[in-house]
């Protein structure tokens, strides 16, 4: 298990490292933190001409507090987010997915671009950041653009990344005051990709109230109006059926499978009343 | 004594380098232009090999079956009666019969250069229909691993003890119990170093072995060489737990290699290799019946048990230990008048399948512990009144079961009772009849084992495999400056013998420990034995070294007797000294004149020295039966199907304990791996006979969150036959949690009315069992009262 030969660059400035991606010549894959990249370059499931190693680019590493958000830069690190080096704006949601995200090693060098390019729907970000409507920003030779990070997820394996395009911030709205929010994971041991994730983001000021149900096979299940799964608020008023059949509607049809992600769910939002 | 002997808690002498980073593995390994080894291996679980077509820039670099003239395949038969053989190809001819066979060897500077060249080998394989599943393995009509026998049965055993007299037991229940294949996981993978000693005209093979002389033999039978031309060297082993007891046609392969190429080689297992061509075992199928009398009274046991043996009878264990050994021990520690079962060892295109700690013994205890409680809950009776009706009773001891297992010594029932008592059980069984706030089900579960250690030439003459265990050796021989050395021809991988063994000639000699050195993983300077494997160290080696030193204290006291002027019959030895009646000389003065100034001691002189080579045996050699009691308490989450231990208490019995703490630490480990069988480990395969897991990413194992502190409880009844009176129980941590934390389960899922009978228990068989049973029985079943 040892990756075959290629080329390695880590250019010091986004310019550069979007000269790189865009070489059409030869096979040339973005790394970051490494943590899924690594291992599948060892077992030659991927096999680079050119490796761009984007961590020396300070711009990547740039976190901005703005009045009704955060953006972070994408090579910020889950261990970032943890330690409180990116200034909250989620009422502690954040930090409190970073810390459960697989093990301190791997927290410190992964990063939340990386997660969510490498789309492993089994993965945090992906559904933590769909429940908050977090968007991301992509970078590449037409310029800009910014789309939601669930639309940014195709399927398993699969981000909507264009040729010559990087991923350069994620930003992350502002939660109000009386905002509530709940995250579950259901995973069989500490540290591994979850089976199930359920996450719920209700901030009655924005007239937001989100539900995610993610790690599935392929993008996760956002709903963007969860006032329907949530009965009428009240704390055990969950809908299990409605989410059940939302989820069977989605593809989910193994039933067991199903019946433990509306589980996750229901967690997620027993959490969130709570808070 | 001074506290360093038999019975003390010494701190391990091993751990100042293991915990300093600084053991010495086979990776560790740098000799002079040494290159590097990986090998094409097969994509598929059955074909017909074709043509090999090799770049010819690589030629020189990779070499197929036909390059190697004159090696025999492996070749491990079984003397048992209708015993199919098979051979072991050392790289793939006319077939290949499972995933991750050798096709070639591909030789480069490095590792990644030897992969590059592997891949750019092709090989035309025409794919045959694999056989994946055991119980389909044996109809008719299936495809045939090795053709010339006829069908896929490697060997069928049947016994029938008196089975009809248990037909008209009022009570009959049966189950269908199985447990998954999985891959044993040493941290350590396999690996291997080779190379050509020329002055020595000696193949040097460095490769973590529990048994470096059984390897020898294998490998020097199949590269046609004298085994004085072998020398296998075992450095430090990152864990063994029976997947280092096997001679791999990797090691073959390098030592082909070695002969001829002109510098050292190595192949380094990756976890990939490990996972998927490796380390398979404890695949089991059992369809059990048990009979009994209302008052739990068992009446007879009758099983039919499958293994799924894989591809080939590996050497030196064989293709049917396992299937033979859960006839002769799925009866357990129970009292019972008849008994029947078949067994079938089954060829099915999956890596063969290995010894990995408990052997049989795990499968045999979820089994018939299983169906246990399945007998208990259709009596009415609690699980350990069922138990207690059954288990030897102490009076009975020394006692011959229905399969004629010798149980030497012990308190069964004492064991049990001691582990009731650590629990509250009332209290869990109110608690039972409350909801708990957080809607999970409690459940408390049991299991007893006893576990055959250290059995010796009877037993293992009538298996007839390659390996037949004799008489152990140690040799001891004092240093000039009064230290020790011992010399065994066990390898030592965790079970902290360079402290335990040294304890045992401590006990004797009275030499402080740290003047004791353990010589041991080197052909070359060690005696032949068949190694470590089989809960047999501390007993068998343990007596070696005992019976060495004892020679040595002989000697030591002849010597001693004449330099205090003396007769050898009035002299002690105590405390590292020959006392007379008139004075004392230290070991360390007896050493110095023995080595020192020969010329002060007399012509009558023992020329034996201070060096003794010995023999031991148990006065009986049919093994010792340690014994436990585990009970598990667990919680279950009925909605996502997740299980977790909130209590674990095992109670155990390994007779005198060398070093307490020592076997403290082979109880946890053994209990962590019980609890990846029970909840996690699982090597599965697809119909088309490829292995599904390759990372552990897939094959989960328990971490340190997953294993929670078990209590432990220890009996201390000594072996009648052994040195000290110390029975084996290396593996007995290993076999039972599967069987108490499924108890403990099926018993926090008995108000839904659901069973579960599949290891690993994973949260999507805990979620099928209990919608099984809402399809079948709408009604709950009440809890106990």
């Amino acid at each position: 298990m040892k990756p075959v030969n290629f080329d390695y660059a880590r250019p010091v400035d986004l310019d550069a490292a979007l000269a790189l991606v865009g070489d059409d010549s030869r096979a040339v894959k973005v790394i970051a933190g490494s943590q899924s990249l690594g291992p599948m370059l060892n077992m030659r499931l991927v096999q680079p001409e050119l490796l761009v190693d984007i961590t020396a680019i300070e711009a990547l590493k740039r976190v901005e507090e703005r009045p009704g958000a955060v953006v972070m830069g994408a090579c910020v690190t889950h261990a970032d987010i943890e330690d409180g080096r990116v200034p909250d704006v989620t009422r502690g949601a954040l930090p409190a997915v970073a810390r459960g995200i697989a093990y301190r090693a791997v927290r410190n060098r992964g990063t939340i671009g990386g997660s969510l390019t490498h789309a492993d729907p089994s993965a945090d970000w992906i559904s933590i950041l769909a429940a908050l409507g977090a968007r991301v920003t992509l970078r590449g030779p037409s310029g800009e653009r910014e789309l939601a990070a669930e639309d940014y997820m195709l399927g398993a394996l699969e981000a909507d990344l264009r040729p010559g395009e990087l991923l350069v911030s994620v930003t992350v709205p502002r939660l109000s005051p009386s905002a509530r929010w709940g995250y579950h994971k259901i995973c069989r041991k500490t540290g591994e990709f979850a089976h199930a994730i359920g996450a719920f983001l209700v901030d009655p000021e924005r007239a937001v109230s989100r539900a995610v149900i993610g790690a599935t096979e392929s993008r996760p299940i956002v709903v963007s109006d969860a006032r329907q799964l949530l009965g009428e608020g009240r704390p055990g008023a969950f809908d299990s059926e409605a989410a059940d059949s939302l989820a069977a509607t989605a593809g989910l049809v193994d039933p067991i499978d199903r019946q433990i992600h509306v589980a996750a769910l229901r967690r997620a939002i027993e959490r969130a009343q709570v808070q | 004594m001074s506290g360093q002997g038999v019975g003390a808690s010494l701190a391990r002498k091993e751990d100042d380098r293991f915990l300093r980073g600084r053991g010495q593995f086979v990776g560790d390994i740098r000799l002079a232009s040494m290159k590097d080894v990986a090998f094409v291996r097969s994509p598929l679980a059955h074909a017909r090999v074709g043509e090999i077509r090799i770049p010819p820039e690589h030629r020189g670099n990779v070499f197929i079956a036909a390059d190697l003239q004159g090696v025999k395949p492996i070749v491990a038969v079984s003397g048992l009666t209708g015993f199919k053989v098979s051979e072991q190809p050392v790289l793939a001819y006319e077939k290949v019969r499972q995933v991750g066979e050798l096709i070639a060897m591909c030789v480069g500077r490095t590792r990644a250069e030897a992969e590059d060249i592997a891949a750019s080998v092709e090989v035309d394989l025409d794919e045959l229909p694999a056989v994946h599943d055991m119980l389909a393995a044996r109809r008719p009509d299936t495809a045939l691993l090795h053709e010339h026998w006829g069908d896929n049965v490697f060997l069928e055993t049947f016994v029938d003890l008196n089975m009809e007299a248990a037909f008209d037991a009022p009570i009959k229940v049966t189950r269908e119990i199985s447990t998954a294949r999985q891959s044993m996981a040493p941290m350590e993978g396999r690996g291997t170093v080779a190379t050509w000693d020329h002055r020595l005209g000696q193949l040097v093979l460095y490769t973590g072995s529990q048994m470096p002389h059984i390897v020898r033999t294998g490998l020097a039978e199949c590269l046609g060489l004298d085994q004085t031309q072998v020398r296998i060297v075992s450095p430090d082993v990152g864990g063994g737990f029976g997947y280092k007891g096997i001679l791999l046609p990797e090691d073959i392969c390098l030592g082909w290699l070695a002969q001829r190429c002109g510098h050292p080689v190595r192949w380094l297992e990756d976890r990939r290799e490990h996972l998927t061509a490796g380390a398979n075992c404890r695949e089991h199928h059992y369809r059990i019946t048990a009979y009994a009398d209302r008052d739990g009274t068992l009446r007879g046991i009758d099983c039919e048990a499958t293994v799924d043996s894989g591809a080939y009878s590996s050497y030196p264990f064989s293709a049917c230990l396992e299937a033979a050994q859960v006839a002769s021990i799925l009866p357990g520690p129970y009292d019972f008048p008849s008994y029947r079962c078949r067994t079938w060892s089954v060829a099915t295109n999956k890596c063969p399948i290995l010894p990995y700690r408990g052997v049989a013994r795990t499968g045999v205890c979820y089994a018939l512990e299983l169906v246990l409680d399945a007998v208990a809950r259709e009596a009415g009776l609690e699980p350990y009144e069922v138990r207690m009706k059954n288990l030897v009773r102490p009076e009975q001891m020394p006692f011959d079961n229905i399969t004629r297992k010798h149980f030497d010594s012990g308190d069964y029932p004492e064991a049990l009772r001691r582990a009731i008592a650590h629990i509250d059980l009332d209290g869990i069984r109110a608690r039972q009849q409350q909801p708990a706030p957080d809607g999970r089900l409690i459940g408390v579960g049991l299991a007893v084992y006893c576990e055959q250690g250290a059995h010796g030439t009877s037993v293992y003459a009538g298996w007839g495999i390659p390996m037949v265990p004799g008489h152990e050796q140690a040799t001891a021989r004092m240093t000039p400056d009064g230290g020790l050395e011992l010399r065994v021809g066990v390898h030592s991988h965790g079970q902290s013998m360079e402290t335990t063994l040294a304890q045992v000639a401590h006990e004797i000699l009275g030499i402080p420990v740290d003047k004791i050195k353990l010589v041991h993983g080197d052909t070359e300077y060690t005696p032949y034995s068949t190694g470590s494997w089989g809960s047999r160290c501390a007993v068998m080696a343990g007596g070696a070294v005992a019976t060495a030193t004892k020679e040595i204290a002989r000697l030591a006291k002849g010597i001693g007797a004449h330099l205090l002027q003396t007769d050898p019959e009035k002299v002690e030895l105590a405390n590292g000294a020959v006392y007379g009646p008139n004075g004392s000389v230290t070991l360390k003065e007896i050493a110095h004149t023995w080595y020192r100034r020969p010329q002060d001691l007399p012509a009558s002189v023992d020329p034996r020295g201070l060096e003794a080579t010995i023999g031991y045996k148990p006065v009986r050699d049919s093994g010792t039966f340690s014994y436990a009691a585990h009970v598990a308490t667990v919680a279950v989450d009925p909605e996502t199907g997740d299980i977790e231990i909130l209590d674990y208490v095992i109670v155990e019995d390994g007779g005198k304990l060398i070093n307490p703490m020592v076997v403290d630490g082979q109880i946890y480990g053994g209990f962590a791996q019980g609890i990846g069988t029970a909840l996690y480990e699982e090597m599965n395969y697809d119909a088309s006979g490829q292995p599904l897991a390759s990372t552990f990413a897939d094959y989960l194992l328990p971490g340190p969150t997953e294993v929670p502190a078990p209590r432990l409880d220890h009996m201390e009844t000594l072996a009648p036959y052994t040195e000290f009176g110390v029975k084996g129980l290396g593996e007995g941590g290993a076999i039972a949690p599967p069987a108490a934390i499924g108890n403990a389960v099926n018993d926090a899922l008995r108000p839904l009315g659901a069973e579960l009978l599949h290891s690993p228990m994973t949260p999507r068989r805990v979620l099928e069992a209990i919608q099984a049973a809402k399809r079948k029985a709408p009604v709950p079943q009440k809890a106990f009262a």
